[in-house]
């Protein structure tokens, strides 16, 4: 196509990073949904609390939380490096943990509503069927939350796409390791002649965004047919 | 066959149930709002009490003073909702074949084949439950829990959500399971006529009380 190859590798970043994202908040934020929306414990006002606080602070600062607990010389990312041998900031696994922590409540957030929609009455129904708890979960709970999960993983794969604060706060803007697509571009407007570049990498990403628009429609479309919420006559 | 002598409380309202229920079919009679299908959900281990015990055969599913409670997926009792409940990601197959499925070929005592003629439910197998009319619908939950070979088959008011004509037609299916399967039922309904058409014993239920010793009144 037409992107250079700095941008190609800033795009083929931003995939990487958000799809390792999404794989790490879909069973994660279907736990903590499941757990918000049909447990009763101690602290979930909290649990409920430190999901939404990624939406509702200026990304910097989780990103800058990251970088003083899993920086090289935090707490815990002082221990992985010294036992482990593992550093996470600064790499490109940071960026994908940085967009993640920030995606997370977008994830949970359906997955919840989802499975607070499901009438109770057909999870009985299987458990008077023989259906110990976990087949429940798997054949009847996870099935009709579907649509659900799959508007939380669009959300969150797009957001990770345009993860930019926690991003730059934790591993910084390193081309070919961190510098993700709204990295670049933002780096891009701050060189001379770099408009041109920059105006190419924000079309792409307007088009990015409208295809997984496009796609989570039709998905989720698909899945309510299936699971008969939309009859077979509806256009 | 089944005893019971229980309390449940759920807000202000209250349900004391004693009987001893034989084998054959058990019709429970009374007005909306008695208490009728807390008893079943009782029976099925979908609610707990607060106090008391039942008992099926020689096995004890509940007994507060021992602090047992068998949950329903290991009471081996099949429960068919007002409503059917069917399950609407899966077809008509899969929603018969949930239950029946899951146990061992050696409990299986229906076949498959035997459910769906009993049923006329074989030209509905492919479609999905938004696809039936009620009583269709209605016919598929009986032959879903039919196939899990219940020991013992609850029904919660099966005919309520059915128009008249619809209830002619489902009577005689419930009576066929009956003399066809004697898998014994408890049948629980308003309706008088629906009771005296299939039970062998009927048993009356006043606001919050089962109790075939006490004299009814009204």
């Amino acid at each position: 196509m037409w992107l250079s190859p700095e941008e190609w590798q800033a795009v083929a970043l931003s995939a990487r990073v958000a799809l390792c994202a999404t794989l790490v908040c879909l069973p994660t934020g279907i736990a903590v949904a499941y757990l918000l929306a049909r447990r009763r414990f101690p602290g979930k006002f909290l649990l409920d609390a430190l999901v939404q606080m990624p939406m509702v602070l200026p990304p910097v600062v989780p990103g800058y939380l990251l970088l003083l607990l899993l920086g090289t010389q935090g707490p815990i990312g002082g221990w992985l490096k010294t036992h482990f041998g593992i550093v996470i900031a600064f790499t490109w696994q940071g960026a994908a943990l940085a967009s993640a922590t920030m995606a997370f409540p977008l994830m949970v957030q359906p997955v919840r509503l989802a499975l607070r929609m499901i009438d109770g009455r057909l999870e009985q129904a299987a458990s008077t069927l023989g259906a110990p708890p976990w087949r429940v979960f798997l054949t009847v709970t996870l099935p009709l939350a579907t649509p659900g999960i799959i508007a939380g993983a669009v959300l969150c794969f797009t957001r990770s796409l345009g993860e930019f604060g926690a991003t730059m706060a934790f591993v910084g803007n390193i081309p070919g390791v961190t510098r993700t697509l709204p990295l670049a571009i933002y780096s891009y407007t701050h060189v001379p002649g770099g408009d041109a570049a920059a105006m190419r990498l924000a079309t792409l990403s307007i088009v990015l965004a409208l295809l997984a628009l496009i796609v989570s429609h039709l998905i989720s479309r698909r899945a309510e047919r299936l699971l008969g919420y939309r009859s077979h006559a509806e256009p | 066959m089944l005893n019971l002598d229980l309390t449940i409380w759920r807000g202000s309202f209250q349900l004391r149930a004693r009987a001893d229920i034989g084998a054959g079919v058990t019709g429970i009679f009374g007005p909306s709002g008695c208490g009728k299908s807390t008893l079943l959900a009782l029976i099925a281990g979908l609610l707990r009490p607060q106090r008391g015990y039942i008992r099926f055969g020689n096995e004890a599913l509940v007994d507060t003073a021992q602090a047992l409670f068998v949950p329903a997926w290991r009471r081996h009792m099949g429960l068919v909702f007002q409503d059917g409940q069917l399950f609407p990601h899966l077809s008509v197959r899969g929603n018969l074949r949930y239950g029946y499925r899951a146990l061992q070929p050696g409990e299986r005592r229906l076949a498959f084949e035997t459910v769906t003629q009993l049923l006329e439910i074989n030209s509905l197998l492919e479609r999905r439950p938004a696809q039936l009319s009620g009583g269709e619908r209605q016919r598929v939950a009986l032959g879903r829990a039919l196939l899990y070979s219940p020991r013992l088959l609850l029904l919660d008011e099966p005919l309520a959500s059915l128009d008249q004509r619809l209830k002619e037609q489902i009577l005689p299916f419930l009576k066929r399971i009956k003399e066809e399967t004697g898998i014994p039922m408890i049948f629980v309904s308003h309706a008088q006529a629906e009771v005296d058409y299939l039970a062998d014993q009927v048993i009356p239920m006043t606001a919050g009380r089962l109790d075939p010793a006490v004299p009814q009144s009204g």
